[in-house]
């Protein structure tokens, strides 16, 4: 929200925020009472597709921490995320439900006999998450570009491996099934809520412009005496855990786990969010990630069969990948900026906007 | 005692001699030029003092701290800047923002504390802020202080990378050819802008510099490098007279 | 493990590691001259084993004429591929290249999905490769020494091409700087098509031997060996030809005889080579015989 230019007085700036702020209270006040109608009144599916967004903004919202604003190809949110939806699953199961889905293998000691509610069991899956990222931080950030990119990726596959065979901590690939649904729209929106904070507060603070120097020229920043080190694991870690608390929230959406269940592909919606919504646009992110969870939804369609004027039309698996990986690739090659390139939402902006004159839109 | 003292400072690549035997001592306060033909092992000698490579002999120090084997932004907190001869800018961040990033290094509040927007936190922001603008209406830049880096014009651009540079709180700030690329009025206002800032900042400055015009009228001291060799050091008009640089200079051009 | 059993794992894993070889080269090749990691060249490996299944199945081509036809569209599929997805961001930011590449390989991969359906088909392979040999108690599938064979032909042609011919010349200036051979006049995008259409060749080639080992095919085959390969080019200092080799038959190598050794463990084998990856990136990150990377950073 850095749109203002030198000519704006201290005096009206301040009017302005209070205004602007008045606006976001507003906003965020229409938003909580949507969702309560929508809890009161819409029916099961309109409540998941709902959750869904609000899941996908809170992933999109990290990725974009680490991918955009810090500009390194993290491969490896779905090792994060599945990490945070076996850990949140492990904690809130009931002692019972454990012993009956581990029968090949008991469960390992403590986890066997604790049941936490899920609060706590979400938090856990986001501290398990950002502990896996302090660990393989240090190996990561040795190297940069195509070397980041392919060892990240490697995570999701160690993972996976992981989850197939540590049978008596995951159940090996039966998975965990049974998992308790989520009771209330407000986890989901209360976590994207609170990422979105996060992460812009973050970016809009004197770390998240360190960041963005790393971005632009990693050297330079050094040079100015950042530590690109610090600033890359700060962001690392922090989207690990938001990743981890959403994997335990995916989880209790799905209420089936399976090693293979977040696989690259998942990583790959990720991206193709991040990337149409414009890579380093906080905005860009969370509209990209609402925009892609309803196409999705929608274009599920063209892979089931269905009646086109009395015809049997069967099903195409794949095509909606297709349809995806050519937008991608499209995208990347005619429109790179994507949908927002790097600026951000402001009232002012919209304001300017609304009234017709384009030119005053924020930059930053 | 001198405020950058290098000593018989090496540099190998592989098998490959950047930098032999260098000795350099900076009295505080000084304006002290490197010159020498391209190659001459310039610019090694500042990726050296910055912590971006690592001497292979020698030691290199500042106010008596030993520089060699800390990592560039330790030294940079220190109080060393530094420019690159082609120009490093951060492309699409703002003037504005160049040189907030040049202060963060100074900034005391955690990351977590500017996230809960806590008092001090803000205040420290307002204040990093107040700094830039005072920092960009002295270096002429406050006009801009919204537009891209990328967008700059050549001349402003070189303005902006020394500004980010004195954004970081330096003793001492080596400038890697300033003046490559300018006009000569603009060399000129140049010349006038570092004697102001050395004044207004209390700097010291050590600059690489192909043009001899310009090194000869600011610089007190200089060191004539050849292929890694420190060939001449000594004020300028000594400088000049000696064989081994005008051999140097006229033999390779 | 005995004398015979460990012989026998041995040329198991010769046989995996020369595979691993085979594709590192290409992946090798094309970093060397694009410093970019061609995600899609696993992908490569999945083409040429469909194109096969599909010679053989849909037109009833005689199987040397299917899996030799499959080989060049793979070629052919590679040279598009860097037309298309990767020529146009040359001059962009390294990550818009990775992105492309990414979503070129999973456009691959579902196209191929989309085109044949995710049922896997068996692949056909030919009686005279099938069988095994026995030597004093040594049971030695015949795939097992054609596989080797076949990499060291076609890696030994590569050899020859990129040391003894003008264009390999070419090829290794444009790796050490392109933007000055360009100056001289050569034509880069030549070289650089040649270098996609000789990799994926090699890519193609790797796919029929990989089908012939493992007769699944499906349209993510390709993913896990690409990833592999990847790995042993690293392992072998990325750029360099001969150290993907050798990074490939150690990879091969270890991945069989830490299963043999320890049988417990069978389900870890994926995860070998990415545990390789970080040793290797937190010991020495140039790779065993890599190029030092100190003068390119400033």
């Amino acid at each position: 929200m850095r749109g203002w230019r030198p000519g704006v007085r201290a005096s009206s700036l301040a009017a302005l925020m209070t205004r602007s702020t008045w606006l976001t209270l507003a906003a965020m006040a229409l938003l909580a009472l949507c969702l309560a109608a929508a809890e009161r009144f819409g029916n099961e599916y309109q409540v998941r597709l709902l959750h869904n967004v609000a899941v996908f903004i809170t992933l999109a919202v990290s990725y974009h921490l680490i991918n955009g604003v810090c500009g390194q190809l993290h491969l490896g949110p779905n090792a994060f995320i599945t990490l945070g939806a076996y850990t949140a699953a492990l904690l809130t199961l009931t002692p019972a439900e454990k012993a009956a889905t581990f029968l090949l293998t008991p469960l390992i000691w403590p986890l066997r006999e604790v049941s936490l509610p899920l609060a706590p069991a979400l938090l856990a899956g986001g501290l398990v998450a950002a502990g896996f990222g302090v660990l393989t931080g240090f190996p990561v950030f040795r190297v940069r570009g195509d070397y980041l990119a392919i060892v990240t990726l490697g995570f999701g596959e160690v993972v996976r491996v992981a989850a197939n065979n540590l049978q008596g901590l995951t159940n090996g690939p039966l998975g965990l099934k049974g998992l308790h649904p989520l009771d209330s729209l407000w986890w989901s929106w209360g976590v994207a809520g609170l990422t979105v904070l996060v992460v812009h507060r973050l970016k809009n603070s004197s770390f998240g412009r360190a960041m963005q120097a790393i971005r632009e020229d990693e050297t330079a920043a050094r040079a100015m005496g950042v530590d690109a080190f610090r600033h890359l694991m700060l962001a690392y870690v922090l989207s690990a855990f938001f990743f981890g608390v959403g994997g335990g929230l995916l989880a209790h959406l799905i209420t089936t786990i399976s090693p293979g269940l977040f696989s690259f592909f998942l990583t790959f919606q990720l991206l193709i969010i991040i990337v149409v919504g414009g890579l380093g646009s906080t905005t860009g992110a969370v509209l990209s990630a609402v925009f892609f969870t309803l196409a999705g939804e929608w274009l599920r369609v063209v892979e089931e069969p269905r009646q086109v004027f009395g015809l049997m039309v069967p099903g195409i698996p794949g095509l909606r990948l297709v349809i995806f990986s050519l937008l991608l690739l499209l995208v990347i090659l005619f429109f790179r900026r994507g949908l927002l390139g790097r600026r951000e939402f402001s009232w002012a902006a919209l304001g300017a906007w609304l009234s017709g004159g384009r030119r005053s839109k924020s930059r930053g | 005692m001198a405020l950058l003292e290098l000593r018989q400072v090496g540099m190998r690549f592989g098998g490959l001699l950047a930098l032999e035997d260098l000795n350099l001592e900076v009295p505080e306060g000084g304006l002290y030029g490197l010159i020498g033909p391209n190659g001459a092992g310039k610019t090694t000698v500042f990726n050296l003092i910055s912590g971006f490579l690592r001497p292979t002999s020698g030691s290199i120090r500042l106010s008596g701290t030993e520089l060699v084997g800390l990592p560039p932004h330790r030294i940079t907190a220190l109080g060393v800047a530094r420019t690159f001869q082609n120009i490093r800018l951060f492309g699409e961040l703002t003037v504005l923002d160049h040189v907030l990033v040049g202060q963060h290094l100074r900034g005391r509040a955690r990351w977590w504390q500017a996230v809960l927007g806590l008092p001090g936190a803000r205040r420290e922001a307002r204040e990093q802020e107040r700094r830039a603008w005072e920092l960009l209406t002295a270096v002429g830049l406050a006009e801009v202080a919204h537009e891209p880096a990328g967008q700059l014009p050549y001349g402003h651009q070189r303005r902006l990378e020394i500004a980010r540079a004195l954004a970081t709180g330096p003793r001492l700030l080596l400038l890697d050819e300033p003046a490559a690329g300018l006009n000569p009025q603009e060399t000129r206002e140049l010349m006038t802008f570092l004697q102001d800032i050395r004044r207004r900042y209390g700097l010291t400055l050590l600059l690489i510099e192909h043009n001899l015009p310009l090194v000869m009228g600011l610089c007190e001291h200089l060191t004539v490098l050849d292929h890694g060799l420190t060939i001449a050091q000594g004020p300028p008009a000594a400088v000049q007279k000696d064989p081994a640089v005008i051999r140097a200079y006229i033999g390779k051009r | 493990m005995d004398g015979v059993t460990l012989l026998q794992q041995l040329v198991n894993g010769l046989s995996l590691g020369s595979l691993y070889a085979l594709i590192a080269v290409g992946y090798t090749m094309v970093y060397g001259i694009l410093r970019l990691i061609n995600f899609a060249h696993g992908d490569l490996i999945m083409v040429a084993a469909y194109a096969a299944v599909m010679g053989v199945g849909l037109f009833s081509w005689p199987w040397p004429v299917a899996a030799g036809v499959a080989v060049l569209l793979t070629g052919l599929v590679g040279v598009l591929l860097e037309r298309a997805a990767y020529r146009p961001l040359r001059r962009a930011p390294r990550i818009s290249l990775l992105i492309s590449a990414i979503a070129a390989s999973f456009l691959l991969e579902n196209l191929v999905l989309v085109l044949a359906g995710g049922r896997p088909r068996a692949f056909p392979a030919p009686g005279w490769l099938g069988g095994s040999l026995e030597l004093g108690g040594l049971y030695l599938p015949r795939l097992s020494l054609v596989i080797p064979a076949v990499t060291a032909l076609s890696v030994g042609a590569v050899f020859f091409l990129v040391y003894r011919t003008a264009t390999g010349r070419a090829m290794r200036a444009i790796a050490a700087d392109w933007e000055m051979v360009s100056l001289m006049g050569v034509d880069v995008n030549r070289i650089i098509s040649l270098t996609f259409l000789v990799g994926s060749l090699l890519a193609g080639v790797g796919g029929i031997l990989w089908a012939l080992k493992y007769p699944q095919v499906n349209p993510f085959l390709g993913i896990l060996p690409g990833l592999k390969a990847f790995i042993a080019a690293v392992l072998g200092g990325i750029g360099n030809l001969a150290g993907a080799v050798a990074g490939g038959l150690i990879l091969g190598l270890l991945e069989v005889l830490i299963v043999a050794a320890f049988p417990a463990w069978a389900g870890y084998r994926d995860a070998v080579a990415f545990g390789l990856l970080i040793v290797i990136l937190l010991v020495r990150p140039t790779g065993l015989w890599g190029e030092s990377l100190e003068e390119e950073k400033l």
